[in-house]
């Protein structure tokens, strides 16, 4: 038998621990109810998969383009990875522009040179006037929550009608 | 490592030769990429120092009403004294405190406090004097908000980014002219008709005139100076050939509170 030190650095006799759990079925039940508890919001959800979202692009706006003028302020690929970084540079040019040492302006120039009025309701809801199938059906998915319309409406419909 | 001079030139050489020629470089690897950029709009009025004159004896109550409903409908200022669901309706003691306002009417005893004397003339006691922020060359509003969401502009705009808000209302506490509202509840609800082209506020935000920033950058004047019929004057203070520097030239004007510094820009012709 390996010698055994107690808590004050004696040798000592090993303490008799005795080899079982106390009230083992409570335990069980109390674990098993604990996971059917947590784990019940993603019964619904077992074995089905969530089709990757689809934003729609055929609003009244968009379809009156011309094949070749269908595209947005950036290639498609950026606008989908970094449109919120973009957002936010436009968002801080336009509001403090003439602010010291800010960029100035609120005309946004594209790669190719096209000027757009850096705009998130009188530019991007111009075209993309269906928030719910657009913006919304990937914000949903990604579970994310903008907060950018507290204050900026959704009126691109209005808008396209009262130009 | 060593290096002889020899070698040390050639490589500094090198490197400005490569320097010169980056932007070139970074044309062919990513055509376009590095133009992307901003620009002002093409007819946007340009300004060193815009101010304001109101012109008192042009100005009755129906015309500053006038100015104030162009103003609050192209902002979408909410108005919280014809709540839709009457439940809405706010209580005596707080509606004062809620009311939001950027363009608005008083008498000469509140605009210019300390002003009035005994036996001044009647016409000037009834007059209702236009008030707005007063977008000073000193505005103690900026010093003190702790977000720089309030700064100055380079042409003296005191404007606002509501993106950086925090509702801590240190600018009111700081503006001397009142001239600064927050959002103690969620104002959408009661903009009556909704301007499509301007967003509307959040609860817990303060706001204020921003001398149509969002206007003169489309090359247009002020909502109020236009609803005004001339009597509000709108125009650069630094060009001595515009408008505003003619009109103060020819008239004696008065400014709010100028005992206390903040060089207010917005004068008044009584």
């Amino acid at each position: 038998m390996a010698e055994y030190k107690n808590e004050f650095g004696e040798f000592a006799e090993r303490p008799k621990v005795p080899k079982k759990i106390y009230d083992l079925k409570y335990v069980i039940a109390g674990l098993v109810v604990f996971f059917v508890v947590a784990s019940f919001t993603l019964w619904p959800n077992l074995g089905k998969t969530v089709p990757v979202p689809q934003p729609k692009l055929d609003t009244p706006v968009i379809q009156k383009l011309a094949q070749a003028d269908r595209k947005c302020v950036l290639p498609t690929s950026e606008m989908r990875a970094t449109h919120m970084q973009m957002l936010i540079t436009w968002r801080e040019t336009v509001v403090r522009s003439k602010e010291k040492g800010a960029l100035d302006g609120r005309e946004f120039v594209a790669p190719d040179g096209k000027k757009y009025l850096a705009s998130l309701t009188n530019t991007c809801m111009e075209c993309h006037s269906n928030k719910a199938e657009f913006c919304d059906s990937c914000h949903n998915y990604a579970a994310v929550a903008p907060n950018c319309w507290g204050c900026h409406l959704e009126t691109g419909k209005k808008l396209a009608e009262a130009k | 490592m060593g290096m002889d001079r020899r070698e040390f030139i050639r490589l500094a050489g090198l490197s400005a030769l490569l320097g010169l020629g980056g932007k070139g470089a970074f044309e062919i690897v990513r055509p376009g990429q590095a133009l992307a950029g901003f620009e002002p709009e093409a007819k946007a009025l340009e300004g060193k120092r815009w101010c304001m004159v109101v012109n008192m004896q042009k100005l009755d109550e129906t015309t500053a009403a006038k100015c104030t409903e162009a103003c609050h409908r192209v902002h979408n200022v909410p108005d919280y004294n014809d709540p839709k669901d009457p439940k809405d309706a706010l209580a005596p003691a707080v509606k004062n405190r809620y009311e939001i306002k950027w363009i608005w009417t008083e008498h000469f005893h509140n605009a210019f406090p300390g002003e009035e004397y005994e036996g001044m003339p009647e016409k000037v006691k009834a007059m209702p004097f236009l008030l707005l922020c007063n977008h000073c060359n000193n505005p103690p509003c900026v010093r003190v908000c702790p977000t720089k969401a309030t700064f100055q502009r380079e042409d003296g705009i005191v404007m606002m980014d509501m993106h950086r808000c925090i509702g801590c209302r240190f600018c009111m506490a700081g503006c001397p002219f009142g001239a600064r509202s927050f959002n103690w509840r969620d104002p959408r609800p009661f903009v009556k008709d909704v301007y499509p082209g301007y967003p509307t506020r959040e609860i817990g935000v303060v706001e204020k005139c921003t001398f149509c920033a969002e206007r003169l950058a489309q090359g247009l004047m002020p909502a109020c100076v236009e609803a005004s019929r001339g009597a509000l004057v709108f125009g650069d203070l630094a060009d001595e050939k515009s408008e505003v520097r003619q009109t103060l030239g020819k008239y004696f004007t008065i400014r709010r509170k100028t005992h206390l510094g903040t060089n207010p820009q917005v004068y008044y012709i009584v």
